[in-house]
């Protein structure tokens, strides 16, 4: 059982950070609205408050991780372009557009994703900062707690539209080559 | 920093991180469009050239963001905001960056 370093780098950016901060969302909400959302609040601890804050910004650097690796590690690769002749399965731009049924995963998909992701880490950083600052005073900031909610919306929304494109470019022109890894070897034979 | 709701709230510094990162990403926009639309604007957007103009978009957003950020998180440390007017520009700024980053409306503009 093998994979390549560029399957293992995409692996490590879509599912190690991407899928775990979408994961991260629910209890992201569910903590600001317990605090200060609900009519019956979530009135927190100074350790709870510093915790669900430490949250927000893990979330936030997990967000940022995203992003710089996608764009600095895996999209060169994405985008390489081929010498004459070469055999485009290695190089998963020009393949998605060299036929015209799959030419829109990458001028809608990928053109889309590799902007809007960057939509995430942004938000999550202000909503790190908005509740370490102001914690449950955010019930009564109307407003402020208002934008809070926005940014992370905004947050979750990018963070889904980029891995959806993420996982379905990876399905018709994975990012692959590079170093072999071996992960487990098989008997072969009687 | 105290949150037990017994001092005065200043909404300020909180209005300034939301209307900061509506900043950053409407100027992030803004390069995306012109970077794809001016080939003079891509090559001075290629700051890294594995990454491409994508990389000076990002970076270039990323910097009006940070510095927006510090400049009204300084301007509005002592103040009390309307969040109504904060909210609206911020709304308004992040539906223009995310029209401005969509393919199909950058294509509009551009009359491709």
């Amino acid at each position: 059982m093998e994979l390549t370093l560029r399957d293992a780098a995409t692996v490590a950016h879509g599912m190690g950070f991407g899928a775990l901060l979408l994961l991260g969302f629910s209890g992201a909400f569910i903590g600001i609205y317990a605090t200060s959302v609900s009519p019956n609040p979530w009135l927190p601890s100074d350790r709870d408050r510093r915790l669900f804050s430490l949250y927000l910004t893990v979330l936030a650097g997990l967000a940022w991780l995203a992003v710089f690796a996608g764009a600095y590690v895996i999209y060169p690769w994405y985008r390489a372009v081929p010498p004459a002749g070469a055999a485009l399965a290695g190089y998963p731009q020009r393949l998605l557009m060299s036929n015209p049924t799959t030419s829109g995963w990458h001028d809608i998909g990928m053109e889309w994703k590799e902007h809007i992701a960057w939509l995430a880490p942004i938000c999550l950083t202000a909503c790190a900062y908005i509740f370490r600052r102001y914690g449950a005073r955010l019930r009564a900031m109307t407003g402020l707690r208002n934008g809070l909610i926005g940014l992370a919306l905004l947050a979750f929304a990018a963070t889904g539209v980029a891995g959806f494109f993420g996982a379905m470019l990876n399905k018709f022109a994975p990012v692959r080559g590079g170093t072999d890894i071996v992960l487990m070897k098989e008997k072969t034979g009687g | 920093m105290d949150d037990t709701g017994t001092e005065p709230s200043i909404n300020g510094p909180g209005a300034a991180a939301v209307l900061a990162a509506s900043i950053g990403w409407f100027v992030l926009g803004v390069l995306a469009l012109t970077g794809d639309a001016v080939p003079g604007v891509a090559r001075l957007l290629n700051i890294s050239k594995p990454t491409g103009p994508l990389s000076g978009v990002t970076s270039g957003g990323i910097a009006v963001w940070l510095v927006a950020w510090t400049l009204l998180a300084r301007l509005w440390r002592r103040d009390n905001v309307s969040m109504a007017v904060v909210g609206a520009a911020a709304s308004a700024l992040m539906v223009g960056g995310l029209l401005l980053t969509f393919p199909p409306f950058m294509d509009l503009l551009q009359g491709k």
